[in-house]
């Protein structure tokens, strides 16, 4: 199993804040990964970065060995890399269709009839309301749409921010479920989460990040275990 | 049977400014900027079609697609050069560069084409008048195609925006910026592809307009861009649809204000309904407001 994504001594600013500092992380193939900290630890900036919306001033980001950190976000997706960005962001006037759709939009239009297939198949719910428009959809079902929406470029790494945010604890369970399944089918998962105690209990390895910086990292098991992240972020 | 005159007389005027509207709207709702410049590239594509008419023996249909060429370099120029970078900065910033632009066209033709107006021959001059009822009711060629005009360039951007691949980007960009170079979609090269659409539609409007209302000088696209702003305004701005039914309903408004009020006052009424239903629905009639769900 080799490593995915590197990346290596990341800073990024909004302005005169610096956001992200020093940030060094692996993702190995095969893997859920997992960044856990609080609200404006930098977790998401993080991912935006990887994907190319923002970009950073020092170190590396290399994915499948190749640095794309100064790559443009819409030539990243088609290396293999898809964002479930936070709060979805479905195209919320666009049909479930479509929304698809513009998820293969740099994929071989060949492969579109096989990649709906799986997605269906993966959120039957999405199938049922295929013709319907997007911003009609429930909260959980947005986010699976979001999800289906990403897989449709047949992504080597999918990144998710925060997809149980705002959804009825059953519904977590059942993302959990799939984030699970989906990996088992052999996606490499990086997942950067709130719900500290669901996220370890699926990683393979994590990250705490605190104010911009990593402060531990090890197993999911490891950290789920460690007196420092009980205290701080399970609230036990 | 005057009624009915004046009516398709609107409509035909409702279709030119629909058809301008459509190019702020679109690229409003794609680029989140107002492009002032607009009214003067439908001045630049009149005057392209009055040298294709006057000084070059082509049939009419080349001098209007050599019109839309011209208009479609023109507007991804204005883009590349005056908006792209200043994209990410204010809003005022583009708007008074959009201002300059349009000064800058006026300006242009003036010092090309001269001040005194150009007398513009129809496109639809070898056409005859259709008569409808007996001779009762007078249908000019120029009333005629306009109005079929819009209904193909409405029928084409609606099967544009929802069965191409280009046209579905389109939508999605307008609706989220970062989530659309997500899915791997080259923003900037959609913007640009807006442009070029609704510049094309520029020129078309440019030579409907002249050959309704044949004085061309350079001034000849301000009023009627100002007004067709009005209707993408009036309609909803970012809305396809919007446009069309705000540029229709202005014209009409404007033809029978002018016919049953007061000519003078035509356009105060026409200002005067924006507000009105700018203070009822500030969205515009089709515009609307999407509620986040979580």
């Amino acid at each position: 199993m080799g490593t995915i994504l590197n990346v290596e001594n990341i800073n990024v600013y909004y302005g005169a804040i610096h956001a992200i500092r020093d940030v060094s992380f692996q993702v190995n193939e095969g893997e859920i990964v997992t960044l856990i900290g609080a609200n404006g630890a930098g977790k998401s900036t993080t991912l935006q970065t990887v994907s190319g919306i923002l970009h950073s001033k020092t170190g590396s980001v290399e994915f499948c060995g190749e640095n794309i950190a100064k790559v443009p976000a819409h030539k990243i997706v088609e290396k293999g890399l898809a964002h479930v960005p936070e709060g979805r962001r479905i195209f919320q006037q666009m049909s479930v269709r479509e929304n698809l759709e513009m998820g293969a939009f740099t994929a071989d239009a060949s492969t579109i009839p096989s990649n709906l297939e799986m997605v269906f198949h993966q959120f039957p719910r999405l199938k049922e309301r295929e013709k319907q428009v997007a911003g009609t959809l429930s909260g959980g079902e947005q986010q699976m749409l979001a999800m289906g929406r990403a897989l449709m470029s047949n992504p080597k790494l999918l990144m998710l921010d925060e997809p149980s945010m705002g959804l009825a604890p059953i519904l977590v369970e059942q993302i959990f479920d799939i984030i699970k399944s989906l990996n088992e089918a052999g996606t490499t998962i990086l997942l950067v989460e709130q719900n500290a105690q669901m996220a370890l209990s699926v990683a393979h390895h994590a990250y705490v990040l605190e104010t911009g910086r990593v402060t531990l990292s090890g197993t999911g098991d490891e950290l789920a275990a460690s007196e420092q992240v009980k205290k701080a972020y399970l609230g036990s | 049977m005057t009624a009915l005159t004046y009516l398709t007389g609107g409509l035909s005027l409702g279709s030119v400014y629909a058809i301008i509207a459509l190019g702020y709207t679109m690229v409003y709702g794609i680029a989140k900027m107002l492009n002032f410049a607009h009214g003067d590239v439908i001045m630049i594509g009149g005057y392209v079609v009055f040298c294709t008419f006057t000084y070059m023996n082509i049939p009419v249909w080349a001098g209007l697609l050599l019109g839309m060429v011209v208009c479609t370099a023109l507007g991804m120029l204005i883009e590349k050069l005056a908006y792209k970078p200043l994209r990410g900065t204010t809003s005022l910033a583009v708007l008074i560069t959009a201002i300059g632009v349009s000064y800058f066209l006026q300006n242009a033709a003036l010092l090309i084409f001269g001040s005194a107006p150009k007398v513009f021959t129809s496109m639809f001059a070898s056409v005859p008048n259709l008569e409808l009822a007996g001779g009762r009711l007078i249908l000019a060629p120029e009333t005629i195609f306009t109005i079929l005009i819009c209904i193909l360039i409405m029928v084409g951007l609606q099967i544009f925006t929802t069965k191409t691949k280009m046209g579905k980007s389109m939508r999605a960009v307008a609706e989220d910026n970062d989530a659309a170079r997500l899915m791997g979609i080259n923003v900037d090269h959609t913007i640009s592809m807006t442009f070029a659409i609704g510049s094309a539609l520029a020129a078309v409007a440019g030579v409907l307009l002249c050959s309704s209302y044949p004085t061309l000088m350079p001034t000849t696209g301000s009023m009627p861009g100002i007004k067709a702003f009005t209707a993408a305004v009036f309609g909803g701005i970012g809305s396809i649809p919007g446009a069309m039914v705000g540029g229709l309903l202005l014209g009409i408004i404007e033809i029978l204000a002018r016919a049953y009020i007061s000519t003078e006052l035509s356009d105060a009424i026409v200002f005067g309904v924006l507000i009105v239903v700018l203070l009822v629905k500030p969205t515009g009639l089709l515009g609307r407001k999407v509620m986040e769900k979580v």
